[in-house]
């Protein structure tokens, strides 16, 4: 391919006209071919292919198998996404079931920031703490936290937000007594290890050059912790709030299977299963899903916007 | 006004006392460091000389012997003495105006004047137009010019410099040492500058000490009265050269 001089020389002269970089003039020619135009509708198109076809199965194979109780058309399942706010199985709309259990996730996952944040921050900058304290929390991490559901019942029993705080019987107390501090424990516990461990690692993970960098131009301890530690373990502790996230929202169907619980989406499904209802399973683990990859969005795009450096350093 | 900056008294370093991987990187080590001297410190890599450097700073407390900065015992890190580091020493999440802000915010000094002296030591280094770029974005000689300007406007007294240009292409470094000597000369700093390369320690110092990897032992200490700016063919830097080269083969020989 060769390009003619009085090519070249238009196309400085444009350049000159519209003061751009050569490399800025590059750029915008290429992204303006045909080839990259349609490349670039592909990428768009080519994420929502794997599920279509997906679903073209699934409708396949349920119709094949004929039995809604074994797998569900897709139909089927869709007339739960139209008819959004109907009552389902005697246990309220599905918003409303997931509204329950968001307000679960948050006050377990916000219990597990207060806790898990701090701990970690202390445990990376001090090594005196990590060394007294990482065996004895480490053990814990193992354990799934469905493992400590009989132990958990035995202790918080039925008490619920609505409990604690003493309500009267009424509405409010009837909505607070979703709440139970058995699921918010367990919720707590599956999110607390991954914000401790990641913020832990950020913060014993900051390069030493910098902190040495930063104590030669004068910086106290104070300056070392906010204006380098924090900042450095920035991206690791962003994603260990994302992990804990979607720990906690994982977890969150073991969570309302306990008994006691009569809502959220774990409850749902489990309800649903009681009463053969696939189409309803179906229904929640989508839910689960979308709200799953919502969270996980969210801080994808928080850390591209704060961290980038973090990929491009070295 | 030649003062004695430094002072060192049989200093000594060594690393993981009293058990089996014990390792005397230092030993009797006796050292003056004047006002306004540009000292140049040359050895092969583990002779030590980046442990003197960080015994300077500071960051590290000599096993014996005493060091005294100023006449006053030296214990930790201070803003007066300034440290340019081999590379990747700047806070990557920082612009580059924060970056040489960064010492000054640490001194609590008022938003305004930050700015103006941020503004300086940008146009110092020719690197204004960059001011909001992040270091990823730069070159690493842009990258040394920054951390050179971050230590520089916290206005140190002693600016120590530990290999600073050992990672940058020979041409970059050729220019870096021209604008790290015509800084000198404008802000009259004390430099303490460590270097395995020997031409760059002929053409920056004023005075050049040898360490050997036997325990880090001054082996030569020597002026170097070349008038600036020098000329690498003149013969007098060529023999200069000449003599250290050998010095420190026949230091490579002994080991």
């Amino acid at each position: 391919m060769g390009i003619s001089s009085n090519t070249l020389i238009n196309m400085e002269k444009i350049r000159k006209e519209q003061g751009l970089t050569w490399l800025r003039m590059i750029n915008m020619i290429k992204n303006n071919t045909m080839e990259n135009k349609i490349r670039r509708s592909i990428s768009f198109v080519a994420p929502t292919i794997i599920p279509l076809l997906f679903i073209i199965l699934w409708e396949l194979f349920a119709r094949k198998v004929g039995n809604n109780a074994i797998l569900p058309q897709v139909t089927t399942v869709a007339k739960h996404f139209i008819n959004i706010n109907a009552d389902v199985i005697g246990i309220g709309s599905i918003p409303k079931n997931i509204l329950y259990s968001l307000v679960r996730v948050f006050i377990g996952y916000i219990l597990a920031i207060i806790a898990g944040l701090p701990l970690g921050l202390l445990m990376g900058y001090s090594r005196r703490v990590k060394g007294a304290l990482n065996l004895f929390i480490s053990l814990f991490q193992p354990v799934p936290a469905i493992a400590w559901r009989p132990l958990v019942l035995g202790w918080f029993g039925v008490m619920s937000v609505a409990t604690i705080f003493d309500l009267d019987y009424g509405p409010t107390y009837a909505i607070m007594d979703n709440f139970k501090l058995s699921m918010i424990f367990l919720i707590f516990l599956s999110a607390f290890f991954p914000i401790w461990g990641n913020t832990m690692f950020g913060v014993s993970n900051v390069q030493q050059v910098l902190v040495e960098s930063a104590l030669v131009l004068g910086a106290s301890k104070k300056d070392i912790f906010f204006h380098v530690l924090l900042p450095g373990a920035g991206p690791n502790i962003v994603n260990g709030l994302k992990s804990g996230l979607t720990a906690a929202w994982s977890c969150l169907v073991a969570a309302e299977m306990l008994p006691g619980s009569m809502s959220g989406l774990g409850y749902l499904i489990s309800h649903a299963y009681e009463l053969a209802r696939m189409d309803l399973i179906v229904a929640g683990i989508i839910c689960i899903g979308v709200i799953g990859a919502l969270f996980d969005g969210i801080y994808s795009r928080i850390s591209d916007k704060y961290f980038s450096w973090q990929r491009l350093v070295r | 006004m030649n003062n004695i900056v430094f002072k060192l008294n049989n200093i000594g370093k060594v690393y993981n006392e009293n058990e089996k991987n014990e390792l005397t990187v230092i030993k009797n080590l006796n050292l003056e460091i004047k006002e306004n001297e540009f000292l140049c410190i040359v050895g092969p890599s583990g002779c030590g000389k980046s442990t003197l450097l960080r015994i300077l700073a500071g960051l590290e407390l000599p096993t014996e012997g005493e060091i005294y900065y100023r006449g006053k015992v030296l214990r930790k890190p201070t803003k007066d003495i300034g440290m340019v580091f081999q590379n990747y020493s700047l806070m990557p999440w920082l612009t580059v105006e924060e970056n040489i802000a960064l010492g000054l915010k640490f001194q609590n000094m008022p938003k305004e004047r930050q700015k103006e002296r941020v503004n300086e030591y940008l146009e110092m280094i020719g690197l204004t137009k960059f001011r909001y770029s992040k270091p990823y974005e730069l070159s690493g000689g842009m990258q040394q010019r920054v951390a050179i300007a971050r230590s520089l406007a916290n206005n140190p007294d002693v600016l120590l410099m530990d290999e600073p240009f050992g990672a940058l292409d020979a041409y970059t470094r050729i220019q870096l040492q021209k604008e790290l000597l015509r800084i000198w000369e404008k802000y009259k700093k004390t430099i303490v500058f460590i270097t395995h390369s020997v031409d760059e320690a002929v053409y920056l110092a004023d005075r050049i000490i040898l360490m050997s990897r036997n325990q880090g032992a001054i082996e030569v200490d020597i002026q170097v009265d070349i008038p600036r700016i020098r000329d690498r063919a003149n013969p007098r830097y060529a023999e200069l050269n000449q003599h250290l080269l050998d010095a420190l083969e026949e230091l490579n020989k002994g080991q």
